[in-house]
């Protein structure tokens, strides 16, 4: 296997972009992150795109086609991946191995998703797609449905409280205001979390990730390359992928998601080292209680810990481990396909010291993907 | 859904019907071909009889509805509605509404049963689909 680095990185803002397609904006993170790397179009040999549902959200299939004709990379293979929300993190990971399998030297990863062409109504059912139809969403499961149990089980074995999740949302808030890339830049204290609408208990409206267009892009290179081309390359020291049962009930315990725990197990083994050793991490929070789990699954505390972890105040910029530092997807936002490229380029702002206003001066960063309720989780570990 | 996608699940839908592996004894809800303990592909049939416990649940106040309105979804029709994970007796868990209660009574731990019930009301001329949901043992 060969040393891949990160090169460059591109995103668009997040949000409610009307103004914007599907096309408008893979092609604008794309062309940012090759401008970043300082290479030309026909330098990019191979293309991985992630995205969750093309067809649900935009009536567009075939994407792995339109991302290479419309960003003029012509006639190169270029690869959709799709496992839910974790398609951008996988897709980075599916490219890595392609580079260091030594089969290519450039890629350009993107990942994209436009969410806010349809309803909210046929939102909520298209992200029910990551769920088990047959047996969880017949049945009247919705997504929030199914983390509001992994919080209920949570708060009755653990006593972690309603505070302490809404105390994720008020930080990951916070982190946003210093992102211009963020769609929120609102700052919100832990009563307008705890007043919000109850959309599934115990989760309110403000514990909930929102609906967002966006996409996100990086080039990775191979050793060789990244050293001619680059003056500060981001290492990926460590990549681990897992699944787990799609639906949360065949879950042996509803409050892990194993599949982080063993996909970080293998980032971890990969780069020797462990959570000690991380500086900032970008961790999926689709909702609050899925913060809690991560730091949890991820090994930054023990199992049930989580909560009182963030209610004292280690996950803060400047805390033990600070956690979405970018805002994280509650208030960075979530356009499901981009989400783990985003998380990517917040880890290398990180590593590069070009996270302004927010920097941590880690030396080593880590971001965490999951689809669906958990059943796929992506892993990566960074180094300078 | 769609009739047939509906018509192969009524053993599932209707009567709680799983597997069980005879090599190792373990039970799944909802059935599958391949046993994830032990690998054995010649899982036979087990009928589940209903009783079990709930793991965690949570009170659904934002429902699935179909976009368009030409589908109604029945869910739509009780909000708000209980969602649980219940752990039957045999060791398998799944997901459903626990019904004929008030929100308060539903606790971790509870025990419940199986009843059949309506789960989807499509529009005016369309299939009424039934499935199980549970109650609380009394």
């Amino acid at each position: 296997m060969r040393d891949v680095a990160i090169i460059g990185v591109g995103q668009t803002k997040f949000g409610q972009l009307w103004d914007k397609s599907l096309t408008n904006l893979a092609v604008e993170a794309g062309v940012k992150a090759c401008l970043d790397a300082n290479i030309d179009q026909k330098d990019v040999e191979v293309i991985y795109g992630g995205t969750m549902s093309g067809g649900l959200f935009v009536n567009q299939e075939h994407i792995a086609s339109l991302l290479s004709d419309f960003s003029g990379f012509k006639n190169i293979p270029s690869i959709r991946v799709e496992a839910a929300c974790a398609s951008g993190g996988l897709a980075l990971r599916q490219a890595y191995i392609d580079i260091a399998s030594g089969l290519h030297d450039i890629a350009v990863v993107g990942g994209v998703e436009k969410m806010t062409d349809i309803g909210g109504h046929s939102v909520t059912k298209a992200l029910a797609t990551a769920a088990s139809q047959e047996w969880e969403a017949f049945f009247g499961a919705t997504f929030p449905g199914l983390y509001a149990m992994i919080a209920k089980l949570h708060m009755h074995k653990y006593k972690t409280t309603e505070e302490q999740l809404a105390m994720c949302a008020v930080k990951n808030h916070k982190n946003a205001l210093n992102n211009p890339f963020a769609q929120f830049h609102k700052k919100i204290q832990v009563e307008d979390v705890l007043n919000s609408t109850m959309v599934a208990d115990p989760l309110k409206l403000f514990d909930c990730s929102p609906v967002s267009d966006g996409a996100a892009a990086v080039v990775l290179a191979s050793k060789q390359k990244a050293k001619e081309l680059c003056d500060a390359p981001v290492w990926i020291s460590g990549s681990g992928h897992a699944t787990d049962a799609l639906s949360l009930h065949d879950r042996e315990d509803i409050t892990t998601l194993k599949a982080t725990v063993e996909a970080a197990k293998q980032a971890y083994v990969q780069a020797k080292i462990g959570p000690k050793d991380i500086g900032c991490v970008e961790v999926h929070d689709c909702f609050t209680i899925a913060e809690i789990c991560a730091i949890e699954d991820l090994g930054f505390c023990k199992k049930g810990e989580g909560g009182r972890f963030t209610e004292q105040g280690n996950t803060e910029i400047g805390g033990r481990i600070p956690v979405n530092t970018s805002g994280g997807l509650k208030a960075k936002g979530h356009p499901v396909g981009a989400t783990g490229v985003a998380q990517t380029i917040e880890a290398v702002l990180q590593l590069r010291g070009e996270a302004n206003g927010r920097n941590t001066n880690a030396e080593i960063a880590m971001m965490h993907n999951i689809g669906g309720s958990g059943g796929t989780a992506v892993v990566h570990i960074f180094r300078r | 859904m769609t009739v047939s996608k509906f018509w192969r699940n009524i053993p599932q839908y209707y009567n709680l019907i799983g597997k069980k592996c005879p090599e190792c004894n373990s039970y799944y809800f909802p059935p599958r071909d391949v046993c994830s303990q032990c690998g054995n592909h010649k899982l036979e049939e087990h009928k589940f009889d209903g009783r079990g416990e709930i793991v965690t649940f949570t009170i659904i106040r934002t429902p699935l509805m179909d976009p368009e309105g030409e589908v109604i979804d029945i869910h739509a029709q009780t909000i708000p509605y209980i969602l649980a994970i219940v752990k039957l007796e045999e060791g398998p868990k799944l997901t459903a509404e626990i019904v004929d209660c008030e929100i308060d009574e539903v606790k971790i731990g509870k025990e419940v049963g199986a009843v059949f019930r309506k789960i989807v009301e499509k529009g005016p001329h369309g299939v009424i689909q039934y499935g199980y949901k549970f109650k609380l043992v009394r």
